[in-house]
């Protein structure tokens, strides 16, 4: 951690931000450390949730950029343990959701997310197209992104014989509704 | 024919800088009913009453307006001057060029103009104004200390020893309250018991004192000086004149098992019990509640066995009704449960405790003679985990506020812990550490220091059992919020310190005002901190906030202070502005036509009936009837009134009405 | 009786068990289950991670359906879609201007009219009728296992308690097992991580899978398809990350409600699990 001084706060911040556009206050965050203490993969976090949490509170663009760059947000697995425990009531796991997506859009996101990203956008591209997930598509999608050809090839025969792999895509009625969905929000801008 | 003196004043360059009082002074002069007007650099100070005093006597004036500052401010000193010149003190009225005019507008003509409209407003009220007497309230001098905790206690022994009467009356069967229950205090580590009991045992015996135990207040009506309270004294189930207090009743009560309120659960007692062996008094009472004869009618060996046939089975409660002059409120605190939390449990994990069941195993008077040991299989603990701040400063929990005492309560543990249990492990779970009193901070240090407490700034997230062990999963967040694991023998929880139960009812039956979080409030959070917004009732110890015993202990002496203030007199002046109803000579008697509209209204009970007889005693009428010793003069009832007969003294709607008319 | 349906694609394809047993379970209990018309995916996480307004306009636009086909009620028994349809429904609810920004986006408004179902909130709501129906009690020791968001965020869940709840338990006893105490009820699974971080599905899965062990439990029952994913087709790996071979079987809620209640376990789906479901009178 540097010792740069802290600046002026800019209006722009991600605190700022969250109050504004997501009702969240962050200096309601006394840093008690209790979302940390209940994450089941904080030890695997680069920055904890709390840690987090404090330096978006800050206000400093540079610890914004850190929080966006980190690790640790690509790992939350969205299980509202922490929001649910918060004394003060701070919906960190939203706090969460809104750094992700202000890392993707400013091209921050951490080099360990790709894989996870891959398989979120194979995930996505496969319920574009049909409007219903379709397993054999997600995985096939989603080796080609992450180059890992060979992962759980084993399983794919139980799964088969289970009965539980669908060969064939479900395509729903509604496939230009879900061209419109994507169109106007994930497909903005590109 | 009116003759009123105005006196405008500069207050320095406080007005005359803003404002031409040579002008106000001037124009003044020429109002209806002025024979004088002066204006004077400072009218508060000694020559400036005089001028007032002089001005009186000399011209004989009949009512007098002080163009000066805010009546708040010098509305006192100017009626005493007008009093010592023998013009009756509510003839002086203060017309505010100050905090209403020169402070808060630009110097110019305009100000000028409106502060001798304010002269002018002030100087038709007192055209109004009639003399008015202040009224006299007898005081009775008894007073009542409602809890017989240490806050009651103190203050009972501060009134009773300036003289007075004092009447201590306690819900539980023994004074002490959760003084009594602990083992020892910070930061002297003092054994509470044995500081504690000299000081109940001195209460008991003081000849002022009368002590009511197992009793509560049952109704209160009156007013300050002049209360009337009833107390119910519970039926002990007992003639305490021939108890002796041998205790022989409770060794052979078939009920063995019911929990113990004093060991806070975690030891049991009789059904025929005496709460705790220093109890003041040493007498037992009967839960009838789990009493066998009271349950199946079969029993009474107590009765057998009492060697002075001291047992009454069938006692009834009895009401007291006492004259009381002033009233102390010292009805403490009680602790949050183990059982609010449920990432901790439940309540339902028996090596869970809170502060104050941990303070019972501390205890040499407690379940296991001062041993700590769990409470689950009896094993002492290797590892304990304290956990601050639980249920406090937790918004998400209804409980915003900090506790105050626990974070000195836990240092204090965790020593008691490691002095008992030497190669026991100690961690505490903190957020901050709050030791602001004298030698409370070198009393933290200790525990850190010498007794090598762990401390981890960090909360817990969840708690729970595996394998005979209590998992404790919390956070170090000076290293970054690091998830810390620590599996536990046993957990302390210092929980919230929260207002004691039936808090808010008496608070109801008092009409003394309370907090969202049910502490009773006082009259002004900085400068009255032991009255009540009810004049008469005075505030000691936790019932008003989390408090610790040093500061309860000083506050009851302030309360016991107020209370001897009030008792050095035999009367109380009050000031004669209040709601008065009007009367006329038959056969109207009154424009009252006795709706009562202002009895509901008015927010201090201060209006009563008045039945108004003929000369032959046949009733004419009854009417609303103010009574002066509660009445505030806040002037909701004039408001109320459909027939204008009710009217404040002093502040009449002929009154405001010529003010506002001649505007 | 009928009511909506949203099955979710899991309960099609990875989980076609859960989606069997909940309509044999629906079937003897005589309740018809009107699925939602040209349902779509409802985006799971993958849409929660990625965009905002996505997450919200594809179940809104499952509600528009709901809604224009007259359902008042849809179940959803994958704990991932209720969770997005429940809070997509609040989110809209509270804030007209983003359910019309929504309305614009999905490309039908909706109204509010379909409140959303998980699968224990249902069967609780037929438990003395499931009861009722058990000819052949579940007599086993059972840990009920309800992750994460069937009972979280509360205040969008609105439905049992956050920490140590006991709808599902209740339901278990009702089909005669018994359901046992133990610590990780609540603790996440791994969620989405099953094929990105297999490692850490590895670990907390094996986790919950050693708690349920330890606790003397012969059966997890789950009612999420990703949970039961996670613990029984991830078995070998939280095993090998453990140095376990742990066998202890996972079945659904409504599997072992249709075993209680004589249904063929072969029309319940038990065949497709991966640890086998070996229980006595199974």
């Amino acid at each position: 951690m540097s010792s740069a001084p802290l600046g002026p706060s800019s209006a722009d911040t991600l605190a700022s931000r969250l109050r504004r556009d997501l009702g969240i206050h962050l200096n309601h965050c006394y840093q008690c450390g209790k979302c940390s203490a209940g994450c089941p993969v904080a030890v695997d976090m680069d920055f904890t949730s709390s840690r987090a949490l404090r330096m978006l509170q800050l206000d400093e663009p540079r610890l914004d950029r850190q929080v966006m760059a980190s690790e640790g947000i690509w790992l939350c697995l969205a299980c509202e343990t922490c929001s649910t425990r918060c004394p003060q009531e701070v919906e960190v796991a939203k706090v969460m959701d809104f750094v992700r997506t202000e890392a993707l859009a400013r091209g921050l996101a951490h080099p360990k997310s790709r894989d996870i990203l891959a398989f979120h956008h194979a995930f996505l591209d496969s319920i574009r197209t049909t409007g219903r997930l379709y397993e054999i598509g997600l995985v096939a999608d989603y080796k080609l992104r992450s180059r890992h050809f060979l992962k759980d090839v084993l399983l794919a025969p139980k799964m088969l014989r289970r009965g539980k792999l669908p060969l064939l895509p479900h395509l729903i009625k509604g496939r230009d509704a879900m061209a419109r969905i994507f169109a106007r929000t994930l497909g903005k801008g590109r | 024919m009116a003759k009123i003196g105005v006196f405008t004043c500069h207050c320095g360059e406080n007005i005359g800088g803003t404002v031409d009082c040579a002008q106000v002074a001037e124009r003044s002069r020429a109002l209806p009913g002025v024979v004088h007007s002066v204006d004077y650099k400072y009218m508060c100070s000694d020559p400036g009453q005089t001028l007032i005093k002089d001005a009186i006597r000399d011209q004989g004036l009949t009512g007098v307006v002080v163009a000066a500052c805010s009546p708040r401010m010098h509305e006192p000193t100017f009626r005493s001057a007008v009093a010592e010149a023998g013009l009756n003190p509510y003839l002086c009225e203060m017309a505010n060029l100050r905090e209403h005019c020169s402070w808060v507008h630009p110097k110019g003509e305009a100000t000028t103009d409106k502060a001798a409209d304010l002269v002018r407003v002030m100087v038709e009220k007192v055209r109004h104004n009639t003399p008015l007497q202040p009224i006299r309230v007898p005081v009775t001098k008894r007073a009542l200390v409602l809890g017989g905790g240490i806050a009651g206690i103190q203050a009972a022994l501060d009134i009773a020893n300036t003289g007075h009467k004092v009447v201590l009356v306690e819900r539980s069967p023994s004074i002490g309250g959760h003084m009594s229950q602990l083992s020892e205090t910070f930061p002297t580590l003092d054994c509470s018991q044995c500081i504690l009991t000299p000081r109940m045992v001195e209460a008991a015996r003081h000849p002022n004192i009368t002590l009511m135990t197992y009793a509560e207040l049952e109704k209160l009506e009156g007013f300050i000086g002049n209360f009337k309270a009833t107390i119910r004294r519970k039926a002990r189930q007992l003639d305490e004149k021939l108890c002796t207090g041998c205790g022989l009743c409770t060794t052979k009560c078939p009920q063995k098992n019911i929990k113990d309120e004093f060991n806070e659960g975690l030891g049991t007692r009789p059904a025929i019990y005496v709460p705790f062996p220093q109890a003041v008094p040493n007498k037992p009472v009967i839960d009838k509640a789990n009493c066998t004869f009271y349950k199946t009618g079969k029993c009474k060996v107590c009765e057998k066995l009492c060697p002075t046939k001291a047992i009454r089975f069938d006692q009834e409660d009895e009401l007291v009704t006492l004259d009381i002059g002033a009233i102390v409120l010292a009805t403490g605190f009680k602790v949050m449960r183990t059982d609010q939390f449920p990432e901790f449990g439940y309540g339902e994990y028996a090596d869970v405790l809170d502060g104050l069941q941990f303070e019972r195993l501390a205890s040499a008077s407690g379940p296991t003679l001062g041993a700590i040991r769990r409470p689950s299989d009896g094993q002492e603990p290797e590892t304990v985990v304290f956990v601050a701040c639980s249920g406090s400063r937790d918004r998400a929990k209804g409980v915003p506020y900090c506790s105050k005492v626990c974070c000195m309560y836990t240092a204090k543990h965790a020593m008691l812990y490691k002095h008992k249990v030497h190669h026991g492990k100690a961690y505490v779970f903190y957020m901050d550490i709050r030791s602001g009193g004298k030698d409370y901070d070198e009393f933290v240090r200790r525990a850190i220091e010498e007794d090598d407490v762990k401390y981890i700034r960090g909360r817990v997230s969840r708690i729970y059992r595996e394998d005979g062990k209590l998992v404790v999963k919390g956070a170090d967040t000076l290293q970054g919020g690091a998830p810390v694991e620590i599996r536990a023998d046993l957990v302390v929880l210092a929980t919230a310190v929260q207002s004691q139960d039936g808090a808010e009812a008496l608070a109801q039956k008092l009409h003394v005002s309370y907090d969202p979080y049910k502490f009773f409030a006082e009259a002004h959070p900085k400068l009255k901190p032991v009255e009540t917004n009810t004049a008469g009732i005075f505030l000691a110890g936790a019932c008003q906030a989390p408090r610790d015993i040093p500061e309860t202990v000083a506050q009851a002496s302030g309360a016991a202070a107020k209370v001897a203030a009030l008792f050095s007199r035999d009367e109380l002046t009050r000031e004669p502005v209040v709601a008065v109803v009007n009367r006329l000579p038959a056969p109207e008697y009154s424009w009252c036509v006795g709706c009562f509209l202002c009895q509901s209204a008015c927010p201090y009970q201060a209006i009563g009936a008045e039945e108004i007889r003929g000369r032959d005693g046949v009733l004419q009428k009854t009417v609303a009837q103010v009574n002066p010793g509660l009445c505030q003069g806040c002037g909701t009832c004039v408001a109320t009134c459909r027939t204008k007969a009710i009217d404040i003294q002093g502040f009449s709607n002929e009154q405001v009405f010529a003010e506002l008319m001649t505007l | 009786m009928r009511i909506g349906y949203y099955p979710g694609c899991s309960l099609l394809g990875s989980s076609r068990e859960f989606g069997e047993s909940v309509e044999a379970v629906a079937e003897a209990l005589g309740l018809e289950l009107d699925q939602v018309p040209d349902w779509n995916c409802c985006g799971a996480s993958s849409a929660h991670v990625l965009d905002h307004h996505l997450a919200l306009a594809l179940p809104a636009r499952i509600l528009a359906q709901a809604e224009a086909a007259g359902l008042t009620e849809i179940l959803a028994p994958c704990a991932a879609c209720y969770n997005r349809l429940a809070s997509a429904r609040e989110a809209l609810g509270g804030d007209p201007a983003l359910a019309a920004e929504i309305a614009g986006i999905s490309g039908a408004p909706f109204n509010g009219g379909v409140r959303v179902l998980n699968i224990l909130e249902f069967l609780t709501r037929f438990q003395t009728e499931i009861q009722a129906r058990v000819t052949a009690p579940f007599r086993h020791k059972v840990a009920c296992y309800y992750g994460c968001l069937l009972v979280r965020p509360p205040k969008v869940v609105q439905f049992d308690r956050p920490e140590n709840p006991a709808s599902m338990d209740r339901l278990a006893q009702a089909a005669g097992a018994e359901p046992l105490a133990w610590n990780f009820k609540t603790e996440c699974c791994g969620a989405a991580f099953s094929v990105t971080r297999t490692d850490l599905v590895a670990r907390l899965s094996g986790l919950i899978v050693a708690d349920a062990v330890r606790s003397g439990a012969e059966a997890i029952l789950v009612a999420c398809p990703m949970c039961h994913s996670n613990l029984d087709m991830r078995r070998p790996e939280s095993n090998a990350g453990m140095g376990t071979d742990h066998q202890i079987p996972v079945l659904f809620i409504t599997q072992a409600l249709g075993l209680a209640m004589g249904i063929d376990p072969v029309r319940l789906g038990l065949q497709r699990h991966m640890v086998p479901a070996v229980l006595a009178g199974v």
